[in-house]
């Protein structure tokens, strides 16, 4: 299982801020793993496309082709706005 | 010192504290506090609500303060950051740094206050009289 999270109007927009997935085997990394996301709809498809979002792994900021592995936290979240 | 909380800090007190702890080392203190305006992009604020992301937020805000005790020579340095819902004029974050030298100690918490605004994941969200909207990252002025 991996854990997924989403933040701010991204949270917002998808309806959903934290849930487990079962990792499917051909899901190596990041940009896979937003891909099988976006297959859920056209929501998910446009919102997740942002070019703009930010991803984590396990806290640490990634890119697109880092590996995913099974008992990771993903999280994608738009710009941030502290301060 | 590298806090989130939802309560209010008393500068002062922040302040006052990091000078004992640097007691006679310190030959400067510097501080930033940012606080909540009533006005944004033209719409006035009657409240402000900032998200984090748990975990990760006290990893990117300690990471900053090792990168500008790194980079500057530093004694001490603090950074205290509200979570949760927020009026006009409440405080919402305060940064400190301490320096045998006043240089060190001015251009840690620029960086510090700068860096926190691009790398520790908080989002700002305001309600203004036609509803709330997210603050987006492009448009983010000054606190």
């Amino acid at each position: 299982m991996v854990r997924l999270r989403f933040f701010a109007s991204l949270r917002e927009t998808l309806g959903t801020g934290d849930e487990q997935l079962e990792l499917p085997d051909d899901v190596s990394d990041i940009a896979t793993l937003t891909g099988l996301l976006q297959n859920r709809g056209e929501t998910w498809n446009s919102a997740l496309a942002d070019p703009r979002l930010h991803i984590a792994i396990n806290r640490e900021i990634v890119k697109r082709d880092a590996p995913v592995v099974d008992g990771d936290e993903i999280a994608w979240f738009p710009p941030v706005t502290g301060g | 010192m590298i806090v989130v909380q939802t309560s209010d800090f008393d500068p002062g007190m922040e302040f006052e504290r990091l000078r004992v702890r640097c007691a006679g080392r310190a030959g400067a203190l510097v501080s930033f506090t940012g606080l909540v305006r009533d006005l944004n992009e033209g719409d006035a604020i009657s409240q402000l609500t900032l998200e984090h992301y748990p975990g990760m937020t006290e990893k990117a805000l300690v990471e900053i303060k090792a990168q500008a005790c790194k980079r500057w020579d530093l004694l001490d340095a603090v950074i205290i950051h509200r979570v949760g819902p927020l009026q006009p004029n409440d405080r919402i974050v305060f940064v400190a740094a301490a320096s045998a030298h006043r240089k060190d100690a001015f251009q840690a918490c620029e960086f510090m206050i700068d860096t926190l605004k691009t790398d520790a994941p908080f989002w700002k969200q305001e309600d203004t009289s036609t509803g709330k909207r997210w603050v987006s990252g492009e448009e983010n002025g000054e606190t």
